[in-house]
C-alpha cells in the first residue's frame, strides 16, 4: 500500500533460553500510520517492540526502520525514534523540566521544551518533582520524553494501560496529533476500544506469531457471530473485542 | 540536596565518628599503673606502693584478687610471699600495662629497700600534634569516607537507574554511553570538595590535626583516589540488577578493606606474609598517601607509589567495568 515502509519485520525469533518469545514475525508499517500490535500477556509484543527500538538483538530475522536497519546506523535511528518503554521509572526527584531538558540534551534536533510540554498538557506541573505527579502525568511525560527528541516515528508500549479514562482520552489525543504531523506510530495495546479508535491496521500477536492482521473494520467483520463463545452469539454485531477473543481464546494468561 | 539521608551518612556521620573516637582516645594525663597486693589489711608493703605517683594500689583477699586480675581491674599481682623481704609477681606478660606494672612496682619496692641509683637521670616531657591517635585517624577516616562515598554515590545511582529501567530508556536515546559514565565521576568530584573540606576542617581546627604536606598534593591524592575508586564503584555497579545485589557487593568488596587498610589501626598489625596483599589494596595506598602527606609532609614525590597503586586500581577497573557493564 504505500511504496517505502516505516518499518519492516522479517522472520522475526528471538528466545529467551528455552522460552521462544517470538517465533517468526512478519508485519509491516506503513509512513504516517498508526500501527496496533495487540495480543494477550506474554504474546511476544515488547520483545518485538524492543528489537525494533534497537534494545534487543534478534536472534534471526530482519528489521528495518525508516530504511536504515540497527546494524548499518544505530546512531542515526537513535536520533529518528521516539519510545516509551512499559517499565521506566523517571528519577522522582528531578522536576518536570529538569528530566525534559536531560533528553532534550540528548538529541541534535531537538524539539522546544515549552512546545513539548503544551503537547502533553503538563505546563501547570512544570516544576513539580516527578516523584508527585500522578500516574497518567508521569504517563505523558513519558511520552513527552519520547517526543522532545522530534521523531519521525513513535514506539509506545501500553501507553494507557493503568490509566483512568480522563488521562486515556488525553492519550489518545497526543496520538491521534501526532499522526496529524504525518508520522509513524507503533503501539501496543490490551484495550480494543483503544485499538479500534487510534489505530488504521493492527496485527493480533499470539505465541510469537501473527495469528491475524488488518484494518479494525475488515477484522470485525470477518467474525463469525455464530462461532464466539457464549455468551457473546447473542451480540447483533461484533466489536474488536469478539475479533481478540475468538483469535486467542478466553483462558486467561499470566506472564 | 534532595536526598537529606544521603546528605547526613556522607558529612555528618564521619564528623560524629572523628568526634566520639577523637573524645574517647582524647589525651589523657600519664597512665598509671593498677596493682593488687594480696594482704588482708594494709601493710608495709601497700604503704611503700602507694607513695609512689604512678602506682594506684588496692588490698584484696586470695580469690578477690585473681578475680579482679583476670578481669584486666589490676594489671599486676603481688604477693607476699613466706620469706621475709621477697614478693611474687603474677602478671600477664603478653599486656605491656602490665609489664610497666612490674618495672614501676619493682622500682618502687627496690628504692624503698635502700637501692640507690648510679646514674642521674632527668626527663623532659613533650607532646607533640602528629603522634596521638586522633591524627591517625582523621586521615584513615577520610581514604574510608573517599572510598564508601564513590562506591556507594556510583554503585547505588546506576543499579537504581538499571533497576528502574532508566538506564534502559537512556538507551534508546543518542546518549553517549561514555558521557553518562563520566557525568557520575564529575558530580562525586564536585561532592568531594565539600567532604574532604568538611572532614579535615573539622579534624584540623576542632582536633588539631596536623595538615604538614603541601595541600594541593593533598588535594590531588583526594582527586585520584576517588576517580580511582569511582572506577571500582562502577565495576561493582557493572551488573547487579537490584539494590540487594549491589549492596552485597560493595560490601563484599569494602569490608575486607575496612578492615586490612589501616583506617582505625594500622595495617602494620597484621602478619608479614599478607602485608604484600595488603599493601596493594587502593585504600591502604590511599590511607597511607594521607598520613603521609598529612603527619609527615610528605613531597608529592614521596606518595607517588602510594598514587601510582591508586591510578592501576581506577584504570583496570574502569576498564574492567566498560567490559562487563549491563546496560540493560
Amino acid at each position: 500500500m504505500v511504496t517505502s515502509p516505516a518499518l519492516r519485520v522479517n522472520g522475526l525469533r528471538k528466545a529467551y533460553g528455552d522460552v521462544v518469545a517470538v517465533a517468526g514475525l512478519d508485519f509491516e508499517v506503513g509512513s504516517g500510520e498508526c500501527f496496533g500490535l495487540l495480543g494477550p500477556n506474554g504474546a511476544g509484543k515488547t520483545t518485538t517492540l524492543e528489537i525494533c527500538e534497537g534494545l534487543l538483538a534478534a536472534d534471526s530475522g530482519t528489521v528495518e526502520v525508516l530504511g536504515r536497519t540497527w546494524d548499518s546506523a544505530p546512531d542515526e535511528l537513535r536520533e529518528l525514534l521516539g519510545i516509551q518503554l512499559q517499565e521506566t521509572q523517571l528519577s522522582e526527584k528531578l522536576t518536570v523540566d529538569e528530566t525534559l531538558t536531560l533528553f532534550q540534551s540528548f538529541y541534535r534536533n531537538a524539539r522546544s521544551l515549552s512546545e513539548v510540554i503544551d503537547v502533553v498538557e503538563l505546563g501547570e506541573k512544570r516544576s513539580a518533582r516527578v516523584g508527585a505527579l500522578s500516574g497518567g502525568q508521569k504517563q505523558r511525560l513519558a511520552v513527552a520524553c519520547a517526543l522532545v527528541g522530534n521523531p519521525q516515528i513513535l514506539f509506545l508500549d501500553e501507553p494507557t494501560t493503568g490509566l483512568d479514562p480522563q488521562s486515556r482520552r488525553q492519550m489518545w489525543d497526543l496520538v491521534s496529533q501526532f499522526q496529524a504531523d504525518g508520522k509513524t506510530i507503533v503501539l501496543t495495546t490490551h484495550y480494543m476500544e483503544e485499538a479500534e479508535r487510534l489505530c488504521d491496521r493492527v496485527a493480533i500477536v499470539d505465541h510469537g506469531r501473527v495469528i491475524a492482521e488488518g484494518t479494525p473494520n475488515a477484522l470485525i467483520d470477518a467474525v463469525d457471530l455464530t462461532h464466539l463463545p457464549p455468551p457473546e452469539p447473542r451480540k447483533t454485531h461484533a466489536t474488536l473485542e469478539d475479533v481478540f477473543v475468538s483469535l486467542t481464546g478466553r483462558t486467561l494468561r499470566d506472564e | 540536596m534532595r536526598e537529606p539521608d544521603a546528605v547526613f551518612w556522607t558529612f555528618v556521620f564521619p564528623i560524629i565518628l572523628a568526634a566520639g573516637l577523637g573524645l574517647a582516645f582524647r589525651q589523657r594525663g600519664p597512665d598509671r599503673a593498677h596493682v593488687g597486693v594480696i594482704a588482708e589489711h594494709s601493710s608495709p608493703l601497700t604503704e611503700s606502693l602507694s607513695g609512689d605517683s604512678s602506682i594506684i594500689v588496692q588490698s584484696l583477699g586470695d580469690s578477690a584478687g585473681a578475680l579482679a586480675l583476670r578481669t584486666g581491674k589490676v594489671a599486676l599481682l603481688v604477693m607476699p610471699t613466706a620469706k621475709p623481704d621477697s614478693v611474687r609477681y603474677v602478671y600477664d606478660p603478653a599486656r605491656s600495662d602490665a609489664v610497666t606494672a612490674r618495672l614501676l612496682v619493682d622500682r618502687a619496692l627496690q628504692a624503698g629497700a635502700g637501692r640507690t641509683n648510679p646514674v642521674r637521670t632527668t626527663d623532659s616531657f613533650v607532646t607533640e600534634a602528629g603522634s596521638r591517635y586522633i591524627d591517625f585517624l582523621v586521615p584513615g577516616l577520610l581514604g574510608m569516607n573517599l572510598m564508601g562515598a564513590s562506591i556507594w554515590g556510583l554503585g547505588f545511582a546506576i543499579v537504581t537507574a538499571r533497576s528502574k529501567k532508566l538506564l534502559k530508556r537512556l538507551m534508546a536515546t543518542p546518549m553517549s554511553r561514555a558521557q553518562y559514565l563520566l557525568s557520575f565521576l564529575i558530580s562525586r568530584l564536585v561532592f568531594l570538595v565539600f567532604e574532604v573540606i568538611t572532614l579535615l576542617g573539622f579534624g584540623h581546627y576542632v582536633f588539631g590535626v596536623p595538615l604538614r604536606g603541601s595541600l594541593i598534593t593533598l588535594a590531588l591524592i583526594a582527586i585520584v583516589s576517588a576517580v580511582s575508586f569511582g572506577g571500582l564503584g562502577l565495576l561493582t555497579a557493572s551488573r547487579a540488577k537490584t539494590i540487594e545485589a549491589a549492596q552485597g557487593i560493595m560490601n563484599f568488596v569494602m569490608m575486607p578493606m575496612w578492615i586490612l587498610s589501616g583506617v582505625f589501626f594500622s595495617a602494620a598489625n597484621f602478619p608479614d606474609a599478607i602485608q604484600p596483599v595488603i599493601r596493594l589494596l587502593p585504600l591502604t595506598a590511599v590511607n597511607d598517601a594521607l598520613r603521609a602527606n598529612m603527619l609527615e609532609g610528605a613531597s608529592l614525590a614521596a606518595v607517588s607509589p602510594q598514587l601510582l597503586i591508586i591510578a592501576a586500581w581506577g584504570v583496570l577497573t574502569f576498564f574492567a567495568a566498560l567490559k562487563l557493564f549491563r546496560w540493560r
